[in-house]
């Protein structure tokens, strides 16, 4: 009797999961794979290094105590050190009230915490220079007051605000609306303050998931370039964030500078990114502290 | 404490999710509040905690209008559906949070909140997991949670929201006559919702019957799955069969032809009888109709009957039989109600 396993050419067919692919394809997409992030990923973020550090240690060091260089990181820090909490309760506040409550316009304000992510930081940028600039309405008054908004760094942090604005609201409405309110009227019902709700119960629910948006955040305050760019006037030492001071120096033909400052600015990506990682596997791990 | 509900409403968008409800908790109760879904019964005892306010109507703890009170002030411990354990709290801090919340005035001491947790604990026999995690604790075990939780307060009234719903069946059983060991130990006026009628009839002093949104009827187990008073109750709770019927002069007529019972009442009506309360008969003036299947069940057998109707669609029926009647499949079979009511149009 034939063995069915057999084919005609007496080859044996071993059993095979309908989705796995063949030895051949599975080497020819794993190369594909890692020859596209080798050149689209790692190439770059390994040229930063190697530029920046290509003069030896010391100039690496001078680019970046340069005064204007530290004017820029100095800056880069505060505004992302204002910004970030301020956009951490804000997204709080609302993914608070998308999640637990009931109301009417709720798709539409979802929608709009959006917007920043959908329209070009540049216009981003524009919006402010129309509502804050001296053809506008508000500039003068405020002026007058002897408050500077644009080409200073209150504009800066404005800007930085609004686009970094969806990251935490983002984090956290799908984990709120995920967890509902079961846990908070449990709270209530045995006899604790909103306060204490929000304390002891809301908040630890959804730490990890907050601490994600904020890294999100954070990262993005850091590295915005172009609704800044617009806002800020880019003067030298003063209103220059470091992706701002890394063009400057690029246009200036003077790479070392450029690229020890980008390298700084990526080097706190990457601790973001490991961060973050760290944060995810803390998700996974489905622990006591973490999402269910 | 007693509980007095006076003529709730309550509407969600307009939509009436209750209407005009009434009714009367005597202390140390145990009440199911039992219909299917969308009836209001998860509504009402939401009304009753304060988690939900009235549109209409009042609500007494004994003689304290407590309409309007905070679900805090009203001091009601609520078992919710899914338990809602705080997972990152472990049993012990899940139990103790109701303390712990309390005003630095009321607040008993660190050491006294352990030994309370830890007596609440022996109470649902739990004792020795105090530092678990919800996520290490069996359903079962988590339900217990939720009630040492809610009983640490020290509740007024206990409500308890499909205590069983999430449970398997044989865990079910226990927790159900475990939980009914746990009120009469404890003596809190309790109410629970449930959409099984099992567990309301074995379980309840009292049975609420709810159907949208109004209170069918409230009695024991015996008055409504005997005595029900609507329509709606006899075909919800237990096994049932209805035909349209006509009464004259004191006559029940099925098509216009009697069928050997009587009615004091006239007028055109629905005639309800469960399958136990039939008795098969030799006679012209009875009920019959063809047997479409017959079914061991238990120490007895059902019959299936289809009672032609001119046409439409046969009126389906179910019978008890003795396992020995002559019923077999295809042929015709008479029988009467031995037991019945007719509810008029």
């Amino acid at each position: 009797m034939p063995d069915p396993l057999r084919t005609a050419s007496g080859r044996s067919r071993a059993f095979r999961n309908p989705a796995d692919e063949g030895l051949g394809a599975k080497i020819i997409l794993i190369l594909l794979a890692l020859a596209f992030l080798g050149f689209f990923l790692v190439l770059p973020l390994v040229s930063v290094f190697v530029e920046a550090f290509r003069k030896g240690w010391m100039e690496y060091y001078e680019a970046l105590v340069e005064p204007d260089a530290a004017a820029s990181i100095h800056l880069t820090l505060m505004v992302a050190a204002i910004a970030v909490p301020l956009n951490l309760v804000f997204g709080l506040c609302a993914s608070w009230a998308i999640a637990k409550f009931e109301f009417k316009g709720k798709a539409f304000l979802i929608t709009l915490i959006d917007l920043p992510f959908s329209i070009s930081p540049v216009i981003s940028g524009l919006v402010y220079v129309l509502l804050f600039g001296s053809g506008s309405l508000l500039g003068p008054l405020l002026k007058s007051w002897g408050i500077e908004i644009l080409f200073a760094v209150p504009g800066i942090v404005l800007a930085t605000v609004f686009v970094t604005f969806p990251f935490v609201a983002r984090e956290l409405i799908p984990l709120m609306e995920d967890q509902g309110t079961g846990d908070e009227e449990a709270a209530l019902s045995l006899g604790a303050s909103g306060w204490q709700t929000f304390w002891y119960v809301t908040l630890p629910n959804i730490k990890w998931g907050l601490l994600y948006g904020v890294l999100l955040c954070n990262a993005r305050a850091m590295g915005e370039f172009g609704a800044v760019s617009v806002v800020s006037g880019r003067i030298r030492g003063v209103t220059t964030t470091m992706p701002l001071h890394v063009e400057i120096l690029y246009n200036e033909y003077n790479m070392v500078a450029a690229f020890a400052v980008a390298s700084l600015l990526t080097f706190l990506a990457l601790v973001t990114l490991a961060l973050k990682t760290l944060l995810e596997l803390r998700f996974g791990a489905g622990n006591a502290g973490g999402r269910h | 404490m007693e509980v007095t509900i006076n003529n709730i409403r309550k509407e969600f968008d307009r939509f009436p999710a209750l209407n005009d409800v009434s009714l009367k908790i005597a202390s140390g109760e145990l009440i199911a509040l039992l219909g299917p879904s969308g009836s209001g019964k998860t509504t009402l005892l939401r009304l009753i905690a304060g988690l939900d306010f009235p549109t209409a109507g009042k609500i007494f703890f004994g003689e304290e209008d407590a309409s309007h009170h905070s679900v805090q002030e009203r001091n009601v411990g609520f078992v919710f559906q899914h338990y809602a354990l705080f997972r990152h709290m472990t049993v012990a801090e899940n139990i103790g949070f109701g303390l712990k919340v309390r005003p630095a005035s009321t607040r008993p001491a660190k050491a006294e909140i352990r030994r309370r947790v830890l007596e609440l604990l022996d109470m649902v026999q739990l004792g020795g997991l105090e530092k678990r995690y919800p996520n290490q604790l069996s359903g079962g075990q988590r339900q217990r949670v939720a009630l040492a939780r809610a009983m640490a307060i020290e509740p007024r009234i206990l409500l308890l929201d499909e205590p069983f719903g999430a449970l398997d069946a044989k865990v079910r059983k226990e927790l159900r006559r475990w939980l009914r060991e746990f009120h009469d130990r404890t003596g809190h006026t309790t109410v629970f919702v449930t959409h099984d009628q099992e567990e309301a009839l074995e379980l309840a002093d009292r049975v609420v019957v709810m159907s949208q949104g109004r209170i069918e009827q409230v009695g024991s187990a015996d008055d409504v799955y005997d005595r029900p008073g609507s329509p709606f109750v006899f075909s919800f709770i237990g096994e049932s069969s209805q035909l349209p019927v006509e009464v004259k002069e004191g006559a029940v007529l099925f098509q216009g032809q009697p069928i050997g019972i009587s009615e004091p009442a006239g007028g055109v009506g629905e005639l309800f009888f469960r399958p136990e309360d039939v008795a098969l008969v030799d006679a012209p003036d009875a009920l019959f109709g063809k047997v479409t299947a017959c079914r061991r069940l238990a120490g007895t057998r059902i019959a299936e009957i289809d009672i032609a109707n001119d046409g439409h669609a046969p009126y389906h029926v179910e019978i008890e039989v003795p396992l020995h009647a002559p019923i077999e499949l295809g042929s015709e079979a008479r029988f009467r109600p031995t037991r019945w009511k007719v509810f008029r149009k």
